[in-house]
């Protein structure tokens, strides 16, 4: 096998060439950035016919050669050979969108001009007949003067045909040095263009156009925002309620795993490290696994099947008088699920400063790796009851105080936005260009390889970053040995280390054990949860597997105050506890600069916020 | 003074053709119209690039598709082709256009 042979996807954004990579190449996808710039490089296996396999990229979606973008810059680059340490491609497959031919042929035919073997994915073309379209692929072919495969992508159609193509374009000998064509200007490749596509297309009508009649009730200026809120209420409904069974699953298939070590193994220093280090600690964050999956799951459904771009639609006006573009939304709402794929998606932000607000604001919104802490600290202290208007009690409490939180967290975004924008990022205010794709069907397969390439990176985390803060943790917790008679956790190392730290969070109602689980945290938010696990399966006496064996809920409802819960709540609304995202910024602002600002500032308004609510909660008596 | 007095021989004159001109701005929703100059000045230099490059450019018809939320009228969505693009009104207020 020759690994040296590679080929390529390019095309317009919205072309579609994601689903078609994923159907290419199937499961067994390398996802990494390309040196220097922060772009994503897909890269996956075609086996072609005749056994061989040839290295594809999905290169990202472009215009033109005329970059406008650092993503279109890398999508130049690599074409053309010129990117260091990247193999230029030897074939090229140019991804057109087969409902929208005219705009995709301006740049197909500046791809096509390169004079290098080339084949041409006709995708979409269920979505063209949708719209009335009948198309000649035959036509196109000839007119552009390459092989044109008519493919649907995303229900795994014409995909043989492709790859086919592929090994054919890929076998053809090159006719000597690859031919100059004239170079034309952008009006007139957008004239042949236009020629090229009325040539192709045998028969249209505008009738079936399913996406405007959806436009009309999504986009609408007063129903579309308020469907786009009851979704997005939906979905935090959902993360709780849906998450629940898988949830008590894994909790009770590690307290099974963790009673076969202790009847297995003999008491002492290795036993307890298994249970109460690594069982207690990995065990308690792998739990939110199924939340974490059901919110990327509505998060890659939005995007797939073109929603995601009607929300930036909706919500550009309101991001614009925070000085943003709806552009930042997409960022922003990846964020909940994690800061550090939201802060990547900011390079689709043209502007500078509007995308450096964005990263800033971004770990404000509420990650997946908080929602262990706020799952926790709710199911300790907000009781399990049903509110709403006398009679119609349906809002789950524990739902609606989730769903505060979160608003917290927004509310807290926009109003740093607009005060960054009126300081340090001041500059002028950005516009908002966004191409609205057609609505479809997402397809399964696809959902389901990104969602295991998110939950991978997250088990990846709770394998690395955690287990490695929790064994370390679980050391300094646990050495020296307590004399008889005295605590574990006040003997040991991070006893005495957390005992200054208490001094700093005591005003604003943080004890000992918080002090404690800070500290660690600040690897991974969800260390919060192991670490307090870890804290008090250590403090449980010995013998009294109970203590080990009750839930950190109800552990935490007996030893901490209302008040302590609530500012813990709002803490970890603002506190940048996460050194993986604080690293990201590093890279994405190519300094420390911003980073440094963004923990201090996020640091001063998780103080200010905990402290207020701890005061405002014991004045109120609760 | 000179300017005020240029903007208006340029408005007469655009008001004296067969059909009137209007900004894409003031297009409501549900009308045609074909863009007959862009101010490309008054747009930032990558957004006037990204518009051209999504065909929004001198001589384009488009349609006006969607405007605004909650009451406002920003931001627009206009259709190009068979592609719906949304934009602010900055840029449909750089766009001098001839309802169709």
């Amino acid at each position: 096998m020759n690994a040296s042979r590679t080929a390529a996807l390019v095309g317009n954004p919205n072309a579609g060439k994601s689903a078609l990579f994923n159907a290419l190449t199937g499961a067994r996808q390398k996802i990494a950035n390309y040196p220097g710039v922060t772009v994503e490089r897909k890269a996956g296996r075609v086996v072609l016919p005749s056994g061989e396999s040839v290295e594809l990229i999905d290169l990202p979606g472009a215009y033109s050669f005329d970059p406008t973008s650092p993503d279109e810059e890398v999508t130049r680059k690599v074409v053309h050979g010129q990117f260091e340490g990247e193999a230029t491609p030897e074939v090229l497959i140019v991804v057109l969108d087969a409902a929208n031919l005219e705009q995709h042929l301006v740049f197909a035919q500046e791809v096509i001009a390169l004079g290098r073997p080339t084949v041409v994915a006709l995708n979409m073309v269920d979505l063209a007949e949708r719209d009335g379209l009948v198309l000649d692929p035959a036509a196109l072919a000839s007119s552009l003067g390459v092989p044109v495969v008519p493919t649907v992508a995303v229900r795994r159609r014409g995909i043989a045909e492709l790859i086919d193509a592929i090994a054919k374009a890929e076998t053809k000998v090159e006719p000597g040095e690859p031919h100059e064509r004239p170079h034309l200007t952008l009006p007139e490749r957008r004239l042949a263009a236009t020629n090229i596509a009325k040539a192709a297309i045998l028969s249209e009508s505008t009738e079936h156009r399913l996406h405007a009649g959806l436009d009309k009730v999504l986009l609408h200026p007063w129903i579309g925002p308020v469907i786009l809120f009851g979704f997005l209420f939906v979905v935090f409904q959902a993360v709780f309620a849906w998450a629940t069974p898988f949830a008590d699953g894994l909790e009770s298939l590690i307290g099974a795993v963790s009673d076969w070590v202790v009847a297995t193994f003999p008491a002492g220093i290795p036993r307890d490290f298994v249970t109460q280090g690594i069982l207690a600690g990995v065990g308690s964050v792998v739990v939110f696994l199924p939340q974490i999956v059901i919110l990327f799951a509505f998060i890659l459904a939005m995007e797939a099947s073109g929603y995601m771009a009607r929300a930036a639609f909706l919500m550009d006006r309101m991001m614009q008088s925070v000085g943003l573009s709806g552009r930042s939304f997409i960022p922003l709402l990846s964020s909940f699920a994690c800061a550090i794929p939201g802060i990547m998606a900011t390079r689709s932000i043209a502007d500078p400063k509007d995308r450096l607000t964005t990263i800033l604001i971004a770990p404000l919104m509420t990650c997946s790796a908080r929602l262990p802490v706020y799952a926790v600290i709710i199911a300790a202290f907000i009781p399990q009851t049903k509110v709403g208007p006398s009679g119609f009690a349906f809002i789950g409490l524990q739902g609606l105080v989730l769903f505060a939180l979160y608003v917290a967290g927004i509310v807290g975004a926009m109003a740093v936005a607009l005060v960054l924008r009126r300081s340090v990022t001041k500059g002028q205010e950005s516009g908002f260009i966004m191409e609205l794709p057609r609505y479809q069907l997402p397809h399964l397969g696809d959902l389901l390889i990104g969602l295991w390439q998110r939950a991978w990176v997250f088990l990846r985390r709770a394998g690395t970053i955690i287990f490695t803060v929790t064994v370390v943790l679980w050391i300094l917790l646990s050495f020296p040995r307590a004399e008889p008679g005295q605590s574990q956790v006040d003997a040991s190392i991070a006893g005495q280390l957390s005992k200054g730290l208490a001094v700093v969070v005591e005003p604003i109602g943080f004890n000992r054990d918080i002090a404690l689980a800070l500290i660690p945290a600040m690897a991974a938010r969800e260390v919060a949860v192991s670490s307090l696990a870890t804290t008090y399966a250590v403090d449980a006496p010995e013998d009294d597997e109970a203590a080990t064996e009750a839930g950190l809920a109800s552990q935490l409802s007996a030893r901490w105050s209302l008040p302590t819960a609530l500012a813990f709540l709002a803490w970890f609304v603002f506190a940048p506890q996460c050194l993986s995202t604080i690293a990201v910024v590093r890279r994405e602002t190519n300094g420390w600069k911003w980073p440094v600002f963004m923990l201090g500032y996020l640091f001063a308004l998780a103080y200010i916020f905990a402290g207020l609510t701890y005061w405002t909660a014991v004045a109120l008596g609760l | 003074m000179r300017d005020q007095f240029i903007d208006n021989e340029l408005q007469l004159a655009r008001t004296s053709g067969t059909s009137r001109l209007v900004t894409l701005e003031a297009l409501e929703r549900g009308a045609s119209a074909r863009i007959v100059s862009v101010d490309w000045d008054r747009l930032a230099p990558e957004e006037g690039a990204r518009l051209r490059a999504l065909g929004i450019d001198e001589g384009a018809c488009i349609g006006m598709a969607h405007r605004g939320v909650f009451g406002g009228r920003d931001p627009l969505a206009i259709t190009v082709g068979r592609m719906t693009v949304a934009i602010r009104r900055i840029h449909a207020a750089a766009m001098e256009v001839e309802p169709l």
